[in-house]
């Protein structure tokens, strides 16, 4: 569905994605995993068509995607929860949503609407409210809300569990996993490698720019070096 | 009621004409600043091309031999507008927009560069001197005794007040309810974000260039009515005061212009009306300075968070 190939990515003279190659089928969930400052980050950005790559490949469903603006690649149908949230404190529930389904056709709208209400009851009750008064947690769900709300058949998440609760971080990882009974590709940057790699099919492993290991969810989770270096073990 | 009455009455009157006019520019300014941060110091050279189209349609209209007031003003409104708003889509396309994301000086200098060249274009098309502007709407309603000293709000007043606030309102409906709007103050709020959505910000930006270009025409056409007299350099003053009227009410908010540029207006017509009209600009560039000093982020903005 998704494949890098060989993607070298730069901010100035600084290399910070190194012949990166990985593929996401489709159904699936894949997490990438790696220290601060490895290039996660830049990875999903490179995806995203900001920054550029130097070189290299990125197709979605055959399409080659470097050299398109952002906002063509993100008119298909993929959708991101970027890192930080970044949902937009002035504006209400009502209005981020309103902002995800910026190209959904008229006539869906409502029943995504509903459906991403089903799956956060919280938004419904802050539904009139400015998104900046809401808690860090609250913000994590509308950001995944936004993002649900142009009905993606691929969610890229930016550490959606970061700085957030360990109660609530629960709640996000059983989001995820139902998102995926749904039908939804999800592709999942964490530091919370632990969790991420029980809840993935599979698993990328990023060290400066490079990614230094692959397999499924459990065998990264077994691999000593994996335990040593992101589990604490 | 004692003559210093009504003498107050008619100092207000003229700063809230004047006040609500800078209050249309400085949409325009604060608008912009609010989505990409930058300021246009070209926009005041739309308010004065907006003037001269006003200028024109109205010969033209004349020479046809159209008579109609309504239609008069309506036709120069709206030429003005939509070859203004060409205009502000130019600016950003060919000024502004290679140079985004550099640093950013780079565009204020373009924006002074632009700024020089519509004022020349003007000049060399129009000529330098002083034209006259037909004086349409004549008369007004007196305030106060038939007899002795009162105060009179003119007829072109009042038509400055409702187009003014008929513009305002649409420009409130379109921010706050339309789908476009809404999109506007999130690419206010996170450019990249709003890229990010699938949302083409540069569109946008586009946008907001325009209906600032848009409104600035509404103040030339109405200013230049008032005034009766146009040249080519009008827009460089009446860009620098909705500067001001921007900054003092915030600049990025579009509450904060409006409420800028009435405060500004009624500073400079009271300073006018009791002390001198010489000293009027140096009122109007004092609270700039004073703001800036003391209060950055003006009345009603926030103070700059800077973005990642």
């Amino acid at each position: 569905m998704l494949s890098f190939t060989d993607v070298n990515t730069f901010y100035g003279k600084i290399q910070a994605l190194h012949g990166v190659s990985l593929d996401v089928q489709q159904g699936e969930i894949v997490t990438l995993i790696g220290a601060n400052g490895a290039g996660k980050t830049t990875l999903l950005m490179t995806l995203c068509g900001d920054p550029a790559p130097a070189s290299g490949s990125i197709r979605y469903h055959g399409e080659e995607l470097v050299g398109r603006e952002t906002c063509h690649i993100m008119r298909r149908d993929i959708a991101i929860v970027p890192e930080g949230r970044r949902v937009f404190s002035r504006l209400t529930v009502e209005e981020n949503l309103a902002m995800g389904a910026f190209f959904l056709p008229r006539d869906e709208v409502q029943p995504q609407l509903k459906a991403t209400l089903e799956l956060f009851p919280r938004l419904k009750e802050r539904y009139q409210q400015r998104a900046g008064t809401m808690s860090g947690g609250e913000q994590q769900m509308l950001a995944i809300g936004r993002a649900l709300m142009s009905k993606p058949r691929m969610l890229l998440m930016d550490e959606p569990s970061l700085g957030l609760a360990p109660i609530i971080i629960q709640q996000i990882f059983e989001i995820i996993e139902e998102l995926r009974r749904q039908g939804v590709t999800i592709f999942l940057v964490e530091q919370n490698a632990n969790q991420a790699l029980k809840l993935a099919d599979r698993g990328y492993v990023m060290e400066h720019g490079r990614i230094v290991m692959q397999g499924s969810g459990e065998e990264l989770l077994a691999d000593p070096e994996v335990r040593r270096a992101y589990l604490g073990a | 009621m004692p003559d210093w009455f009504y003498y107050l009455i008619q100092q207000l009157l003229n700063g809230l004409t004047l006040g609500s006019t800078y209050a249309l520019i400085a949409i325009g300014y604060t608008m912009v600043y609010g989505i990409i941060g930058m300021i246009n110091f070209a926009h005041g050279e739309v308010y004065m091309i907006g003037s001269y189209i006003a200028f024109i349609v109205l010969a033209a209209l004349a020479l046809m031999g159209i008579e109609s007031l309504p239609l008069l003003i309506a036709g120069a409104l709206i030429c003005s507008m939509v070859v203004t708003s060409a205009y502000g889509y130019s600016i950003e396309r060919v000024a502004y927009r290679p140079l985004r994301g550099g640093n950013r000086l780079i565009p204020l200098i373009s924006a002074i560069g632009m700024s020089i060249f519509l004022q020349n274009l003007v000049r060399l098309a129009q000529g330098s001197r002083d034209i006259a502007m037909p004086n349409l709407v004549r008369g007004g309603l007196d305030i106060g005794p038939t007899t002795g000293f009162h105060a009179t709000l003119s007829y072109m007043q009042i038509v400055i007040f409702v187009v003014t606030l008929i513009s305002m309102v649409l420009l409130t409906l379109f921010i706050t309810r339309s789908r476009m709007g809404r999109a506007c103050r999130a690419c206010a709020e996170d450019l990249k974000m709003t890229n990010l959505l699938g949302i083409n910000t540069n569109a946008i930006i586009a946008l907001t260039f325009v209906i600032g270009a848009a409104l600035a025409a509404v103040a030339g056409v109405l200013l230049g009515m008032y005034y009766g007299v146009i040249n080519p350099y009008i827009g460089f003053m009446a860009g620098l005061k909705a500067f001001t009227a921007a900054v003092l009410g915030g600049i990025g908010s579009i509450p904060g212009a409006v409420l800028g540029g009435i405060l500004l207006g009624v500073a400079e017509a009271l300073t006018a009306g009791y002390f001198s009209a010489e000293y009027k600009d140096v009122v109007a560039f004092s609270v700039l300075i004073l703001v800036l000093l003391f209060r950055p982020s003006g009345i009603l903005g926030r103070p700059e968070v800077e973005k990642v």
